[in-house]
């Protein structure tokens, strides 16, 4: 994905499945890259972050607005992997308080700790 | 390293006979962090994706679920949590949403680490594993599927097509012990299950032993003493010292080691403490559901 596709905003983190920087959508389900080999999903659709706005030169899509107006990150390296969960956990219905949103983000790490921001862009985008 | 597609389950099986080493590739939870570490790099990969049928589970007639081998946890706790209780609870403490999203119990079978959530869950209800070869299946009680540290019962030329876990007939429950709530190995984890009808209590340690393994001592002083005291009949309150003595026999069940995780010490107090509780707590809620209904 990131090397012969050139889409380099799954990112390469931990190489375990923990860190979940390189999560994406398949069939719209999230799952982290690293612990699948892209010959296994023949015929799936798959998700990037670059894939997320739809339109590269249009409107972000509103859960990457979201973490821009609440300022979700710092470094940005989990950034990617963060919003496609949040995108999968909106879908998912897991977002009716702090504590679900908590639980249900909690395969993404943040190591910059930008979580309480995390949440508040989730709970936005949410409509809460 | 070859990658095996196969499209079909008779024709896995018979590219497992062809290469007995290839390694089973479903989820890829666990398999590909090997691979990412250059840890083992097996002559072969054989990949499951394709074939529909391990994703789906049937209801037969006495009321056993047959759960394909790649069903990932996700379902199991949306779809299975009335019929497979225990199972559907340790499955949400399996990794993170992502991880359970491909994770599925056959994975956690086949590679039989004594650390794997769904093992407890599967011992205590008494299920069995539907092996397959280009020989036949055999069905394996999963008492008998646990040889060693990450080693079970399958042949070299075996796949595993399914898990046939009877529908809870009374509560069961799971408990675990971990640094933290999300993506966490257990230090050590307990499972037991309530079997009414048969008034039988089943258990599973998982983390504790070098297998996965239940706690027969334990299991037949719960049996005895809910016997010999018309507990079962009269629904009435389980003693805490009862409790604790079935505690303390879980505890002594297993055979812990001290690593990064957790000293040898510290499991036996957790499995005590785990068993006691989850002890009461499913009776409990039998005791609730019996004057429901009454």
């Amino acid at each position: 994905m990131r090397e012969t596709l050139g889409l380099t905003g799954p990112k390469k983190g931990c190489d375990l499945g923990q860190c979940g920087a390189c999560t994406v959508l398949v069939d719209g389900r999230r799952i982290t890259s690293c612990l699948t080999f892209a010959l296994m999903h023949g015929g799936r659709e798959v998700t990037t972050i670059e894939g997320l706005g739809g339109d590269p030169e249009g409107d972000l899509h509103p859960v990457q607005q979201a973490f821009v107006d609440h300022d979700a990150f710092q470094c940005g390296f989990c950034t990617p992997g963060q919003i496609m969960s949040a995108v999968a956990l909106l879908a998912e219905g897991h977002a009716g308080d702090d504590d679900e949103i908590r639980e249900w983000m909690s395969g993404n790490l943040c190591r910059c700790a930008a979580y309480p921001n995390i949440v508040a862009a989730i709970t936005a985008a949410a409509g809460r | 390293m070859e990658f095996l597609r196969p499209a079909t389950w008779e024709e896995a099986l018979a590219v497992k006979a062809q290469h007995p080493s290839a390694v089973p590739i479903a989820g890829g939870t666990d398999v590909m962090v090997d691979l990412n570490f250059d840890r083992h790099r097996p002559d072969a990969l054989l990949d499951l994706n394709r074939i529909h049928e391990l994703h789906t589970w049937q209801i037969a007639d006495d009321d056993t679920v047959r759960l394909g081998a790649s069903v990932p946890y996700s379902k199991i706790i949306d779809a299975l949590p009335d019929r497979l209780p225990g199972l559907a609870l340790g499955a949400r403490t399996v990794g993170s949403p992502q991880i359970r999203n491909r994770g599925s119990v056959g994975g956690n079978l086949g590679g039989a680490s004594p650390a794997g959530d769904a093992h407890p869950p599967l011992l205590a209800s008494g299920a069995t594993v539907e092996a397959a070869s280009v020989r036949g299946t055999r069905l394996i009680p999963i008492d008998d599927f646990y040889l060693g540290v990450k080693r079970n019962a399958l042949e070299p030329d075996e796949l595993i097509r399914a898990i046939h876990i009877p529908s809870a007939t009374g509560p069961q429950q799971f408990a675990k012990v971990g640094t933290r709530n999300a993506m966490v190995i257990a230090v050590c984890s307990f499972a037991v299950a309530l079997h009414p009808r048969a008034r039988d209590v089943r258990t599973g340690i998982g983390s504790a032993a070098p297998t996965p393994r239940r706690a027969s001592e334990a299991e037949a002083f719960i049996r005895a003493e809910l016997d010999d005291t018309g507990l079962w009949t009269s629904a009435g309150e389980l003693p805490l010292s009862t409790a604790k003595r079935f505690g303390e026999l879980v505890a002594r069940a297993a055979a812990p080691i001290d690593d990064v995780r957790g000293s040898a010490a510290y499991r036996r107090h957790a499995l005590a403490v785990m068993a006691r509780r989850t002890l009461l707590w499913t009776w409990n809620d039998h005791r609730a559901t019996g004057r429901a209904a009454a």
